[in-house]
């Protein structure tokens, strides 16, 4: 069994170290998983023009709306962002902004973020965490933080642990089945009874 | 096959001169742009319902009525009438009157309306839209068809021998459009009751629309009111037109940058070829307007947008003018041609007179 990881990146830089953290997390995740795992990237900076419109018109076009079937579509997501301000950039929150309702409901996900210095770490747990935990997805324990000079740490070992933790969850959750509101419409009889 | 415009009904600034017109001069503008329809040879107009600034169209049946006074051949619509925030008895009132005036000249299309205060302004909640929809839609439904009503519901007071007045021009209510951009549970409501439903079309991509409207054939057949591609389907959709379409692009692009809803978004040419507006010579409009029907199979109207984002009446009414002589004549007789003869028409008070008295023969 082959399992489709979406791995979402909000680097803004150009080689970005947020999306070398992204990267981790999917390879020990697809690692921890026997290798049985195909991973595919969305590099939100690719996608920023795109993101804006759809926040504007309420429909993601082109690109991005095929970013938001991978995201949506996916087994697991692993979602990493750059801490501005003490929070997820705001391009970051603007993608999961276009997601329909309840697109991640029950999703596993693994959340990521980096930062200049170590004492924004936290941001994971006050911003990052209780946006999924709202769009009630399912997100593992360890939060992996990558300040600059982490990269010279303990980090490897994080990112184990925490991709260990996502190829747990995936591997014991059963595979989603998207309820398609145009196939399986309320019949009318149901509606009127005041059970849609 | 029908063709005419919808208004939304917007004041807004004209981003070329930076004026923007007064209600009074909106109101009159948008009943101008009415009488041009007809004379142009345009079979509906249809204006918008709303309760906030800077909309000014917040009585329907009272600008349809006058525009009924001064016409002869159109077809008044609504897009749409709130069927959420409006009391279905005043609906139901309102536009049996409006059809005795325009001697039965009227139909109209139900919508829930997308702002949330105007919900509580009119004592109802927003996240209640279906249910609203459909509870009050089906009280409608009766007061149009049977002349005493007693009702019960969750969201109205009750009725108990009720008789909604004046009834119905000949026993024949009005046809009812159900809108809807994205809700499949209208889709639904629309073919339980065998009543048309219009796709507004303007925002969104096509296969979309194709998911809305595949399912809202499928369903009229199910419900046993003939076949899926019977079923009675209406477009929005976004044109400006000059006779080169250079011009056409060059004019409209600060309306479009500026327009409310999606100016400062994608650019023209974006959203030009991710939705249905169309923004070129008379060719490239009837072109677009083909595809609507290779996309969504034969339907029944076809209703433009072409008085929004600040443009002044003058412009409007050169795009009747366009449209009238270019583009909807060849448009009606393509369109006749390609439809097989079980595809029917729009349903007219003609034809669903004619229809009632078969049956009652």
């Amino acid at each position: 069994m082959t399992y489709r990881l979406a791995v979402v990146s909000a680097g803004i830089g150009e080689p970005s170290s947020t999306r070398l953290l992204a990267e981790r997390l999917a390879q020990a995740t697809g690692q921890a998983l026997g290798g049985q795992a195909e991973i595919h990237v969305v590099a939100l900076r690719d996608l920023a023009h795109e993101v804006a419109n759809a926040v504007l018109t309420g429909f993601p076009a082109g690109a991005l709306r095929e970013a938001v079937d991978t995201v949506v579509g996916a087994d697991a997501l692993i979602a990493v962002t750059p801490i501005f301000n003490a929070s997820y950039s705001g391009l970051f929150k603007s993608f999961f902004d276009v997601l329909e309702p309840d697109s991640l409901a029950g999703k596993p996900v693994l959340i990521g973020a980096t930062g200049g210095t170590p004492r924004h770490s936290l941001a994971l747990e006050h911003a990052l965490r209780p946006l999924f935990a709202y769009l009630r997805a399912v997100v593992v324990p360890t939060a992996v933080y990558a300040a600059a000079e982490d990269w010279g740490g303990q980090l490897t070992d994080r990112i184990g642990l925490a991709g260990g933790e996502l190829a747990n969850l995936v591997a014991g959750t059963p595979k989603p089945v998207r309820q398609d509101p145009y196939e399986n419409v309320v019949p009318f009889e149901q509606l009127l009874a005041g059970n849609g | 096959m029908q063709f005419g415009i919808f208004t939304v009904g917007d004041v807004t600034t004209d981003p070329t001169t930076g004026r923007t017109p007064t209600e009074a001069e909106r109101i009159k503008a948008m009943v101008a742009i009415a009488l041009k329809a007809e004379e142009v040879g345009l079979d509906v107009f249809a204006t918008g319902e709303h309760h906030n600034p800077p909309f000014v169209p917040s009585s329907p049946t009272t600008m349809l009525g006058y525009v009924a006074a001064r016409t002869e051949r159109l077809i008044l619509s609504t897009s749409t009438t709130l069927i959420t925030t409006n009391d279905p008895v005043k609906i139901a009132e309102d536009f049996a009157m409006l059809q005795h005036l325009a001697d039965g000249r009227v139909d109209l299309m139900l919508g829930r309306g997308n702002t949330g205060p105007v919900y509580p302004w009119f004592g109802q909640d927003i996240r209640q839209g279906i249910p609203l929809a459909v509870e009050n839609y089906a009280l409608l439904h009766r007061l149009w068809r049977e002349d005493v009503v007693d009702w019960q519901g969750r969201f109205r007071t009750p009725l108990q021998g009720f008789t909604s007045t004046p009834r119905p021009l000949d026993g024949v209510p009005p046809f009812v459009w159900h809108g809807s951009i994205r809700s499949p549970e209208i889709a639904e409501q629309a073919a339980y009751y065998g009543d048309g439903f219009f796709a507004n079309n303007i925002f969104w991509p096509a296969d979309h629309f194709q998911r809305l409207i595949g399912l809202y054939r499928e369903r009229y057949e199910h419900y046993g009111h003939g076949k899926a591609d019977q079923a009675i389907v209406g477009l929005g959709g976004q044109v400006f037109l000059r006779r080169n379409s250079q011009d056409a692009v060059r004019e409209f692009r600060p309306y479009f940058d500026n327009a409310p809803v999606y100016g400062h978004g994608p650019s023209l040419e974006e959203f030009t070829s991710q939705t249905p507006l169309t923004v070129g010579s008379p060719q490239q409009v009837i072109d677009r307007t083909l595809r609507f029907r290779e996309d969504f199979g034969d339907y029944q109207r076809q209703l433009f947008l072409i008085d929004h984002a600040g443009l002044p009446l003058k412009t409007v009414l050169e795009q009747l003018d366009l449209l009238g002589e270019e583009v909807i004549p060849v448009l009606r007789k393509e369109y006749d041609a390609l439809r097989p003869a079980h595809v029917p028409q729009a349903p007219t008070h003609a034809s669903l007179l004619a229809a009632r008295q078969e049956v009652r023969a």
